[in-house]
Formats: structure tokens, sequence, C-alpha cells
């Protein structure tokens, strides 16, 4: 049950968001975030960050090739996908939205299998439970309810792992997201609601999105800390995300996380950012970037070197032609595979129109000598 | 033993839960109080507030939790506490509890039952006697049961509750305290089958929930003008039971279906549609409707002239007849 004698003050946001690497790359450290992180991970929080660009790039492509039919890009959002996502173990869950490429990629979610949503292929092509990285969720701030309800889950079986779920600033406008931290906030369930302030909802900005003084201060509303994150800086959204994750797995309950970031690519690749936001807003936006910061840190620490970048690159290249040739030309599979899932148990009148699309398949083979699937 | 279908439904939920730990129940004010209608009456006592708990105030909340708690490996059970209530959740419903078992290509399952109170006839304030079972029924991926009697009360939430797939599970309010001498447990036909629960010469007359009763009143009723009504209840709106229709029209060669929702666009132009695709031979009139009429559901004293009655559907059953 929530604390009712709970301190406000203690929920509120600091007066500015956690920042702990300059774009130069001078870190500066913080006992209240400690960050504990060997060369080793420090190089692989990089690495991950170059090869969801490199996908990231290579999915805009195929879109613009006809391979895909709509994409959603994150670049510029790397650091706050990578950086909350390394903060996670194994066993926690992820809830994404529609743009978290790069907490998929280090989840090893089968990003191939991820982009079948926007070719069309199927509506996913990933089993959640390989890497409890659920479905992709279009309709806004949705999935929020169902992190929320298996948190719950893994409350009442005992099992002390925590759960995050990714949504944009225009999400926190939903009565979903609301609805999920009301019951989260009630019932103490390790949920952290991270919130990607990429300061547009395709043309929508900010200030016409909410009155709040940020939106990490409506989490004081559900009873439950709101911390404001540097989203570019992927070393403070990492050390913010794994405080709030360890202190749900502690039982001590939700917390809300607005990561400050920038979307550097349109809405979606159907999308013409130039009618609502300028040049120089973007050249502005393009000195903050997440991967250039972290490089500059590792070359500062004698981390970086020519092997290092030819050995990322190498990955990049790779995973983004694994994706390639996953998607390139990909058939859509049995026509008759629409029937197959809606129901575990089929019966009556959908069988009928199970056969009769069998028929219809039958019929346009033989008939007009046309291929079907 | 003599037992209402709140008692029925209750006796079900409380042996689901103690054949299965993972069956969970929850809504407003189902815990502690017990549901408004008291149909989850004891069962917090019984089972702890783990098991069956008041959730906040917030539709949506409760059926998308009940998606992440079934992602989990529970068998959720939540209630909506009035048919007028559930549109708030209609897009949990609609976009995730119906879609995502086909989204994820069967890797997640949703054995979630959602527990809805619904139809009028008991004097209700506005929002508390609709009847939205075409919005579930015109969704792929929901199953949609709605019982008639006391025994169907018990045996179908059982196995809503056992199955794997969504299921929308339609409480006729106003016979909750419809009486049936029964022994616990109680078990009937599978849901999927309709069940002619009165035999006839006539008229085919299909029905469920609520007006099941209604219609068996209005076979005695006929049968005193000398039509011989064959009452057959459909207990399952998705899937419709095609083959128990059709068969019984084939005896009859008349249909008429009774139905409180709203007339345009219900399970009565469904059921005519199939009819008349499966028995056009069979027919010796059209298939004619007894329903609510297409206005919001009127106020508490205008009920009864609204809502479908023995009268309405004798003055179906005559124009049947005269063709
Ligand atoms: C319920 C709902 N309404 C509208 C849309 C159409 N839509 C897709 S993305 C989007 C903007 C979302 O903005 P935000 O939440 O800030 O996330 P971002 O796209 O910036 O990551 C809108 C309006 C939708 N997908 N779902």
């Amino acid at each position: 049950m929530a604390d009712h004698a709970i301190d406000p003050r203690s929920l509120l946001p600091p007066d500015e968001p956690v920042h702990l690497l300059d774009p130069d790359g001078t870190l500066h450290e913080d006992d209240d975030h400690p960050l504990e992180l060997d060369d080793e991970q420090l190089r692989e929080l990089y690495r991950f960050m170059v090869v969801t660009r490199k996908v990231d790039r290579e999915a805009i492509n195929l879109q613009r090739q006809g391979q895909l039919g709509v994409y959603a890009s994150c670049m510029g959002q790397e650091a706050a996908q990578v950086g909350s996502a390394y903060a996670l173990a194994e066993d926690d869950w992820i809830f994404p939205s529609y743009r978290e490429l790069g907490a998929a990629l280090v989840r090893k979610v089968d990003a191939a299998g991820l982009l079948h949503l926007y070719r069309g292929t199927w509506l996913s092509d990933h089993d959640p439970y390989a890497h409890n990285f659920a479905l992709m969720s279009i309709p806004i701030g949705t999935q929020a309810l169902h992190a929320t309800g298996l948190a719950m889950g893994a409350q009442r079986d005992g099992n002390a792992i925590a759960v995050i779920t990714y949504f944009g600033d225009g999400g926190t406008s939903e009565g979903d997201p609301h609805e999920a931290m009301t019951f989260a906030g009630v019932m103490r369930s390790p949920v952290i609601f991270f919130v990607q302030n990429n300061q547009y909802a395709i043309s929508v900005p900010l200030e016409k999105q909410t009155a709040a003084p940020t939106l990490a201060h409506k989490a004081v509303g559900y009873g439950m800390p709101g911390y404001r994150v540097d989203g570019n800086d992927v070393l403070a959204t990492y050390a913010v995300t794994k405080r709030a994750v360890e202190r749900a797995r502690r039982g001590e309950g939700p917390a809300f996380i607005e990561a400050m970031t920038y979307r550097m690519e349109a809405h979606t690749t159907s999308d013409d950012p130039s009618r609502y936001r300028t040049q120089e807003e973007l050249d502005e936006a393009a000195k903050t970037d997440p991967i250039a910061r972290m490089r500059n840190l590792l070359t500062q620490r004698d981390l970086y070197d020519e092997e290092l970048e030819q050995a990322i690159d190498e990955q990049a290249k790779e995973t983004a032609a694994y994706v390639r040739a996953g998607i390139y030309d990909a058939s859509h599979g049995d026509p008759l595979e629409l029937f197959e899932h809606v129901y575990v148990d089929p019966t009556g009148h959908f069988e009928d129109q199970r056969e009769q699309l069998r028929a219809e398949l039958a019929s346009s083979a033989d008939g007009d000598g046309e291929e079907v699937a | 033993m003599a037992i209402t279908m709140a008692q029925a439904i209750n006796a079900a939920l409380r042996d689901a839960m103690e054949a299965d730990d993972r069956v969970l129940i929850f809504g407003e004010d189902v815990g502690r109080l017990g549901g408004v209608f008291r149909v989850t009456d004891g069962l917090q006592a019984t089972f702890g507030e783990e098991r069956c708990f008041d959730t906040p105030l917030a539709e949506s909340g409760i059926i998308g939790t009940a998606i992440g708690l079934a992602m989990y490996g529970f068998r959720p059970v939540p209630e909506m506490q009035f048919d007028g209530f559930t549109y708030p959740a209609f897009e949990q419903i609609v976009s995730h509890l119906a879609k995502m078992p086909n989204r994820s290509r069967g890797t997640v399952k949703l054995p979630v039952t959602v527990r809805i109170p619904y139809g009028g006839g008991i004097g209700a304030v506005e929002h508390h006697s609709e009847s939205p079972e075409a919005y579930w029924a015109h969704t792929a991926g929901l199953k949609v049961m709605t019982p008639g009697t006391p025994e169907d009360g018990y045996a179908m939430m059982r196995e809503a509750i056992a199955m794997d797939d969504p299921v929308i599970f339609l409480e006729p309010k106003r016979r909750y305290w419809m009486k049936s001498d029964a022994e616990l447990p109680i078990t009937t036909q599978p849901a999927r089958e309709a069940v002619v629960r009165r035999e006839g010469t006539d008229v085919s007359v299909f029905c469920y929930g609520p007006m099941v009763r209604t219609a068996l009143e209005a076979a005695d009723a006929a049968a005193d003008e000398g039509w011989s009504l064959e009452v057959v209840d459909l207990r399952s709106l998705s899937p419709l039971d095609t083959a128990t229709m059709v068969a019984s029209v084939e005896r009859t060669g008349r249909a008429i279906v009774v139905h409180e929702a709203a007339m345009t666009l219900g399970m009565g132009a469904e059921i005519a549609a199939r009819i008349q695709e499966r028995a056009f031979y069979h027919l010796e009139a059209p298939v004619l409707r007894a329903t609510g009429y297409d206005t919001p559901y009127p106020p508490a004293k205008l009920e009864e002239f609204w809502l479908p009655d023995v009268d309405r559907i004798l003055d179906m059953v005559e124009r049947s007849m005269s063709y």
C-alpha cells in the first residue's frame, strides 16, 4: 500500500537533469550516481550506440528502397535507450513503444524480426519470452499497463525483477500511462516509466503537450520519485536508471525517469519535419550528439584506438547486413497463417472462412497460373 | 439445492481459484465488498488480497494490467463493474487483448476472462443497462459468452476461465437472482454449442443471456394462441453455433432473433444473415427481430417500453406466421 506519510519533496526531480559526461568527454563523477563500470563496459556502451545508429540508418535505407513500408528512427536517442537498457539484468523485462531499436539491440533481440512489423511481413517476428522484450506497441502509451501488470505478476510470484516501459513525451498525455502509474504507485510495483523526451510528438512540441514544470514532476502525483536525466549522456542515463531499477528490485516501488533527448530524424520516414522545425534547431541539437561525447571520453582514457574503431565498425556492418538480408525481398508467408494464431481453439464460422481463403488461393493458383505465397 | 445465477457464478469463481492458484480476481470493489452485485463475495476472505483485490478506479488499467499478468503466467478474471463502463477499456480490449496472441504468432497467450454484468430491466440509472455484446463479437480474437441460466452461470464460467483464449463473459444482471435447482459442481454442454431450451414446430426463437427467460415466457404465451415456439439459447456469441440454428430453422421454417441490444448491426443482423445464407429454401418468412430500439438506452421509467418483452416477441411471431 502507498505510504501516505511520504514527503512530496523527496519525490521531486532535481532542478537540472543529471549529467555526468560533457560533450568534450569530461566526466563529472557523482557519489549519488556511482557508475561502477569497467573499461570494457564503457567500450560496450559505446559499441551498442554505434551499432544502433548503423542499423537505424540501414532501416531508413531499406525504407527508401521500398523494402519497409515505414520506419521510426531512433537517431539521436541512442544514449537514452542503450544507457537505460544496459542498466537491466537479463531477467528484467522491457515493454517498448515502436522506436526502441537501441534497447532491442542491447537485449540481443533479432532486429530483422522486429522490422517485419514495418515491412508488413507479419505484425512482429520475435518471441517476447526469449529476451523478455515485449512486442512493439503502436497505440501510444498502452504498453505501460502491460508492463505494470507483468510487474504485479512478478510481485505475486515473489520474483524480484524490474520492468521498464518506454514511451514518449506525447505519450505522457495519454490516459494509459497515468492509469499504469496509479496502479504501480498504489501497489508499489517494480516498474520504471522511462520517458524519452525527444521534444516532439510528430510535429507537436513539448509546450503544447503539457503545462507541467517538467514531465518528471508528474511522478509526484503518483507517489513515485521523478528523475530527470540528460538522455544524450549514456553514463548518466545508465546511472539514473540503475538506481531506479535497484530500488524497484528491493521492493521500494516504481520510478519515473524523464530523459532529455532529441529526435534527429523525422518522426517516421513518412514525415516532413521541415514543416515544424528549423535547420538551426537541428544544428544546435547535433552539438549534443550522444555518440561523439562517449568517443571523446574513451579517447581521453586511451580506451579508443584504430583497432577498436575497426572492430566496432565491422560489427555494425555485420548487424546491418544481417538485418538487410532478413528484410530484403522477404516474402510474405502462407496467407492461411492469417487464421492460425487468432484463437488457441478456433471453432465455427471462423473455420469456414479459412476454407474460403484456401479455395481462393487454390483457384488463383491454377486459374490464372499466378503463384501465391 | 436452490441456487441463484449470482451464487452459481460466485461458486464457479471460488472453485476455479481453488483448482488453480494462478487464477486472480480483481476490479473495482470486488475485494472487501464482494462486488456491487456480490458476485465475488467472500473470495478475498478465502484466498487473500494477493488473489482477489480491489484496483484503482480505472477500467483501461484493469484490462491493461490483466494483459501483463497473463503474459507473466496468471489467469486473470477482471471485472468491469457495469456494461456502460467498459468503454474506457475499449482500446485495451480491442487493440491488445484481442490481437496480441495473433501479433505474437501465438507465442503470447492471454487466458483472460473479462466479467461484465450487462443488460437492463433493473430500473438503473443511465449507463448501467447497456448491451455492448456486438462490439466484442465483432472483434476477432475474443470469445464472447453469456449464460441464460444459473447452471450455465457456473459451467460456462468454469469453461471460460480454463480457456486459453480471451473471453468476454457477459452476465445478465437482471437474472442474477434467477433460481434453479442444481447440485454443484454443474456440468452443461460446451459453451460453443447452442441449446434448444424448448422444442417447437412453428417458429425458432434465437435468444441469449437475459432474453432466454423472456423467450420461454413468450413460448408459454404463444402456446395459448396455438403457436409452437422453439427456443434456442445461443450461449456463445463468438463463435456462433450456426449448425444448431440452421437445423432449428430447417425444422420450423421461421426464425425470430431476440436481444436487448439495439437492432442495427446487433447480433440479430448476423444471425439473420447466416440463416438466409444456409437455410434459404427452408424459410417460410423473413427472419424477424425483436430487439431494443435504435435509441440510447432509455431512462428507467421508460425502459419497459424499450426492452423487448413477451408482447414484442408475440407480435413478431404473428408477423412471421402471416407469411
Ligand atoms: C493512441 C494513438 N494515437 C495516435 C497515434 C498516432 N501517433 C503515432 S506516433 C505519435 C506521436 C507520439 O509522440 P511521442 O509519444 O512523443 O513519441 P515519439 O514518437 O516522439 O517517440 C502519434 C500521434 C497512435 N499511434 N496512437
